[in-house]
């Protein structure tokens, strides 16, 4: 075996032939082609004549290479060419093939396990026994060598898993480590600090190679919440130069479809590590968010979850009505918009507006009554788990809300009035908060001296007042009071929302109370303090392809773990969730750096692909042979033999060799096809009938208007070519005059565009003759199948009003006077385009004056085609009625088309005959 | 009328071939003749004949039964009708037999001996139809259908050398004569017997039947040319580099031809085999009706 590059030779000696190559090239070049003799009688006046060129006709150059480079070929082939020959791995004793199996491999997973196919059998070639291990997946004992069969069954269920390998659970295994073995390590070519200490574990039992492809590695950091922006980026490695990728936002729509609600570019500038995309979405949107992922990168790392860390609350403000302009800090919901818009989605409008939306939060400041369903429409949505927040003021301490008894959306009934301390006209101090109690939700707020209050509703001192108060004033006065509703709740404060009965507003008390309430609350990512005893059930989990999947099999993890632990066996990456809220672990976290890993000098590396042998022997002596193929016919052709008969067949096997088939063919063909069609078309006038897909009624259709073609033909200056067959889906149709279409029951409705094309058709005075061929049957309507058909077919159709055709229609004498429209039935019920209301009969005309307008649609059951079909030598096709009474029928069935073809071609000027009296009037002036 | 000729030819050909001991080639000639329609020849004159040539006031000397009566009753003066003159011709035909005539380039064109053998009889069975009498090299000229047979079977025998050449030394004196070859042999025989058919006062044409590839010389590489009997031979390493030069001589053995035509006041023509022998024959035709 010799090998050049990537190619390799069995039998290298023979190449040596290839020495002889210039000796043929001297002998070749020396031999001219023999004569050819033939037998001419003008010899007689070439006697004499001598050649220019007394030197013997060599060889053409380029012939000779040809042989040459023939033999060459021939040579090469059999000295066996190889490309990619296959080095042996030699080695012995137990091979143990250790794969990272981390999420960065999930993308080209299929390649791998190629590869550890590759590697186990020709292990089993060598007879070595082998195991097969995950790092990501370690086994709980040791490896257990078996033979390479055994081990290559377990190459269907050798996954990738989402996490990375957990160095504790590395440093055990390697530990439990005997025996000594070679190693592969396929690596998933990122940098991990338990490498090192693995890498020096499995040195020392025996020598380890490497399998790793350079390629970009690229994930997603979990997305940053700033302002109202999401901030999204992501790391790649190795850094190298400008890349775009896309980045998605992925959540459900309004319908719970899961899909693509947002895209947007990252780009990594040349030599950065990490790229940016900052999405700025309407809060309704980013709400919706479940998850961000690299668009085409399949891998765990490229997507990241969000949880509910991305939601705002939405707020509805909904303030009693004052219509106080220009005291903007007397509106009473002024300071609450103050509070809330940095960290909630504020919603205007009225209640019923606002509830469509459905807030997480709704602020009545100061509004006493709610209309009847308004009220009943809040208390639902209060009940479905609503938080309605309202503050007292002047409108509602002088209402008798609450009064007598208490209002569902009041925690408490007040007392009439109110009452106001400290004022001018009062006595005692403006009242100071008193400390927050242990069950109040906001214990622990510490209450700033200068929060005073002086004016306050007073609550009527009911049995559950007590239970219901979560903060007072220092003389025991509620002053916040809250009660659950449904899953909802409803708190008052009794003071206003603005600074006008109290300095509470002012304060930062006031947004921490807020907080508290949850009205503006974004919850933060929560510390290990506050999930500590807690318990999380994981909802959707990860896997290594980025996949989310749900699962309810997973067993729960505790607070503390999510809190600090990284994803791992037994807390895969996924949304988890807890008593009131989701937490997203995901697998790259907002610090996450990516490096390609390194691996000392001494470990030999490969790459991953596995290359296969390709035998080119047969290549080069198939190559050989063609050489000499095309040799041969340079001979001929070179000494003149290559003429008559035998020129064809060279030409033949000239283009059989050289054509290749040609990509453009089909279209050219098509339209090539296109432009026949419209030339066939628009030659000459064409009727044409809509093809139904029922080939015994198109046959007929196209029968009858062949008919009726020869029948124009020969009594008209019409003269119709052959009637074609259109398919309204996809041919054109503005080159027809006249379209028949004969209704089966059976048949496709039009498409979209089918329908827009015959609008067209119809609109720009094209005429289509609708048949049902039922007229036998049923009267004109809806009682037989092709009527309904036809219902469903005109539908969609741009068609005018329509009427039974009147005796003075101008179809009654475009060209023969007629009473009836018979075809193969003798149905009167013919429709067309009404007149319109205003037509009026002339003064001594038969006729009204009706002198515009062809009808676009001509609707009967006659089954006219029937009665004008005729074969190929012009007899009728179809008997039609009884003896001659039937051909009478048959002729007025023929007269009939004769006018309705006048009709559609010359349109209404029958009917300008009309005019004739005043012309002649005008004329005899 | 030319274009169905070979289809038609064939068939006939053939049925002709098995239902009558002439050779298909009289066949041949028969339709080939029967394209063209011809009358005596007239002599543009009053005398002896079939053919109405002129009202004359009835003579002296002229029987009263020669008098027109049809013409005579519409004047006053009786009239005679003369006939045109008509005197019969006779003929010389030659046709090359040599081995270079059999010559043919494919199997789609006749052989040039076919073609100049047809065209001769043709020629032969319309010259007797219309009167005139024709003979061959060894067959004195005569009248009458029967004679055709006669022309056909000398016509059928082969010549084993390779080039002819015509021979005046039969021919009668005044007589007209039609030479047909491919006149691509010794040139100095041809113009001898041109010569001295022309001091014998014998009028004709000369047809030169040549087959396309003659004309064309579509030869390269290295090739030996041999005449058909092997006698001549050239070889060439280049038949590409010769084509101009053999084209050259083509045309001036041609001009030569006709020039020795115009000399003698004789017709000449060229003929290739791969065209249509009816114009040939309109030809031929054309020429010796010429101031005949």
């Amino acid at each position: 075996m010799m090998t050049l590059g990537p190619l390799g030779f069995t039998a290298p000696w023979l190449l040596l032939g290839l020495i002889a190559l210039p000796i043929l090239w001297l002998i070749l070049r020396a031999v001219p082609p023999a004569p050819i003799r033939r037998r001419f009688p003008g010899v007689a006046l070439l006697l004499g004549l001598t050649d220019e060129d007394t030197q013997s006709d060599r060889t053409p150059w380029w012939l000779l290479l040809l042989r040459m480079l023939a033999v060459a070929a021939i040579i090469g082939g059999f000295a066996g060419p190889l490309l990619n020959p296959q080095t042996e791995r030699t080695g012995t004793g137990p091979l143990l093939i250790v794969a990272d199996g981390t999420w960065a491999d999930a993308r080209d997973w299929a390649a791998r396990r190629d590869r550890i196919e590759a590697l186990l059998t020709e292990a089993g070639r060598m007879g070595r026994t082998t195991a097969l291990v995950a790092l990501t997946d370690l086994p709980p004992e040791g490896p257990v060598f078996q033979g390479a069969d055994a081990t290559a069954l377990q190459i269907p269920a050798f996954a990738p898993a989402a996490w990375e390998p957990q160095p504790t659970e590395l440093a055990d295994w390697s530990d439990g480590l005997e025996g000594s073995f070679d190693t592969f390590w396929l690596s998933d070519g990122l940098a991990r600090d338990s490498r090192t200490a693995l890498l020096a574990e499995l040195e020392s039992h025996g020598t380890v190679t490497v399998f790793q492809s350079p390629r970009q590695t690229l994930a997603l950091r979990p997305a940053q919440f700033d302002g109202g922006d999401i901030t999204i980026s992501a790391v790649r490695t190795p850094i190298g130069p400008e890349i775009e990728v896309t980045v998605a936002a992925i959540g459900l729509d309004p319908a719970g479809i899961e899909r693509q609600l947002e895209t947007m570019p990252i780009t990594f500038e040349a030599g950065s590590e990490i790229g940016e995309a900052v999405f700025d979405l309407p809060p309704e949107l980013r709400n919706r968010i479940t998850r961000f992922e690299l668009s085409g990168q399949r891998s765990a790392g490229a997507v990241t979850l969000t949880d509910d860390a991305l939601k705002r609350r939405e707020v509805a403000l909904i303030d009693g009505g004052a219509e106080r302009e220009g005291l903007e800090l007397l509106a009473p919901t002024h300071y609450l918009e103050q509070a809330l818009s940095p960290v909630a989605d504020l919603i205007d409008g009225t209640i019923s507006d606002v509830l469509l939306a459905n807030p997480d939060v709704i602020i009545l400041a100061d509004v006493a009554t709610l209309a009847e369903g308004e009220a009943e429409d809040v208390q639902d949505w209060v009940e479905a788990g609503g938080l309605l927040l309202r503050f007292a003021g002047q409108r509602l301490a002088s209402s008798d809300m609450g009064r007598a008894e208490e209002d569902p959306l009041m925690p408490v009934r007040l007392r009439a009035g109110g009452r106001a301390v400290g004022g001018a006209m009062s006595w005692g101090e403006p009242k100071a908060l008193a400390e927050f109690d242990e069950n109040s939700p906001f214990f622990g707020l510490s209450v700033p001296e200068e929060v005073t209050v002086s004016s306050q509703v007073v609550a009527q001192p009911d049995p559950t007042l007590a239970e219901r108060v979560i903060a007072q004033l220092s003389d025991g006065t509620p002053l916040v009071t809250r009660k659950p509703l449904g899953e909802g709740q409803v708190v008052l404060f009794h003071v206003t929302a603005n600074a006008e009965w109290s300095t509470l507003p002012l304060s930062g008390l006031f947004v921490q109370m807020l907080e508290r309430l949850a009205v503006s609350t974004r919850p933060m990512a929560p510390t290990a303090e506050d999930l500590a005893g807690t318990t999380w059930v994981p909802e959707d989990v990860l896997d290594a392809y980025g996949r989310l999947e749900r699962t309810d099999t997973l067993p729960g993890v505790t607070g503390e773990q999510l809190a600090t632990a990284w994803p791992g066996p037994g807390m895969p990456p996924g949304l988890y969730a807890g008593e009131d809220r989701r937490i997203a672990v995901n697998l790259i976290g907002a610090e996450t750096t990516l490096a390609p890993a390194a691996w000392p000098a001494r470990i030999a590396i490969e790459g991953m692909a596995a290359l296969r042998e390709i035998d080119l022997k047969g290549w080069l002596l198939g190559g050989a042979l063609l050489m000499l193929m095309v040799d041969i016919l340079a001979a001929l052709a070179l000494s003149g033999k290559l003429r008559g008969p035998r020129a064809d067949v060279a030409a033949g096997v000239l283009i059989l060799l050289f054509a290749l088939p040609q990509p453009g063919w089909t279209q050219q063909s098509n339209s090539a096809a296109d432009d026949d069609f419209a030339i066939a078309a628009t030659s000459q006038v064409i009727l044409a009938h809509v093809l139904t897909g029922d080939p015994q009624v198109d046959e007929i259709a196209q029968a009858g208007l062949r008919g009726l073609s020869n029948t124009l033909f020969a009594r008209t200056s019409i003269e119709p070519g052959a009637p074609m067959g259109v398919d309204i889906e996809t041919d054109e149709l503005a080159f027809f005059p006249f379209l028949y279409w004969p209704v089966t029951a059976s048949q496709n409705i039009p498409s979209r565009d089918a329908y827009a094309k015959l609008n067209r058709y119809l609109r720009s005075g094209g005429m289509i003759l609708f048949d049902t061929r039922d007229a036998d049957l049923a009267g004109f309507g809806s009682a037989s199948p092709e009527g309904r058909m036809l219902q469903a077919l005109a539908r969609p159709l741009d068609i005018p009003p329509i009427a039974p055709i009147p005796e003075d229609h101008v179809l009654t004498r475009t060209f023969y006077l007629l009473q009836d429209f018979p075809g193969r039935y003798n149905s009167r019920d013919i429709w067309v385009e009404a007149a319109p209301v205003d037509a009026e009969l002339a003064d001594g005309m038969p006729f009204r004056n009706l002198n515009d307008g062809v009808t676009p649609v001509v609707i009967g059951g006659n089954d006219w085609a029937s009665a004008w079909a005729v074969d190929g030598l012009g007899n009728p096709l179809l008997p039609v009625g009884r003896g001659m009474a039937g051909e009478r029928q048959r002729e007025i069935a023929n007269r009939f088309g004769v006018n309705l073809i006048m009709h559609v071609l010359t349109g209404n000027y029958k009917s300008d005959q009309v005019h004739v009296p005043a012309l002649l009037e005008r004329l005899g002036q | 009328m030319t274009e169905s000729a070979p289809l038609s030819l064939t068939l006939r050909s053939n049925a002709e071939a098995l239902a009558s001991p002439l050779p298909p080639l009289l066949a041949e000639a028969e339709h080939l003749a029967s394209t063209v329609l011809v009358g005596d020849h007239g002599r543009r004159r009053a005398g002896l004949g079939d053919t109405f040539w002129q009202y004359r006031p009835a003579q002296d000397h002229d029987e009263v039964r020669s008098i027109d009566w049809r013409r005579s009753a519409r004047s006053d003066d009786t009239f005679v009708q003369d006939k045109e003159w008509q005197i019969a011709q006779s003929v010389s035909l030659w046709v090359d037999q040599s081995a270079s005539m059999s010559f043919t380039s494919s199997k789609e064109l006749p052989s040039k001996a076919h073609r100049a053998r047809t065209l001769a009889l043709a020629s032969a069975i319309l010259l007797l139809r219309g009167g005139e009498r024709v003979g061959l090299p060894g067959l004195p000229p005569r009248r009458g259908s029967a004679h055709v047979d006669r022309m056909a079977q000398l016509l059928s025998e082969d010549d084993a050398a390779d080039y002819g050449a015509p021979d005046a030394r039969e021919m009668a004196a005044h007589s007209r004569a039609l030479f047909i070859s491919d006149f691509l042999g010794d040139i100095d025989a041809t113009e001898a017997a041109l010569t001295a058919a022309a001091d014998k006062g014998v009028q004709g044409a000369m047809l030169q039947v040549l087959d396309p590839t003659e004309e064309a010389f579509p030869f390269d590489g290295r090739t030996i040319f041999e005449s058909m009997s092997g006698s001549l031979r050239h070889e060439t390493l280049k038949a590409g580099d010769l084509k101009q030069r053999y084209l050259d001589r083509l045309a001036e053995r041609k001009d030569r031809l006709s020039q020795l035509a115009r000399l003698t006041g004789w017709q000449f023509h060229s003929h290739h085999t791969g065209d249509s022998a009816a114009s040939a024959l309109m030809w031929i035709f054309g020429a010796l009706e010429r101031r005949t």
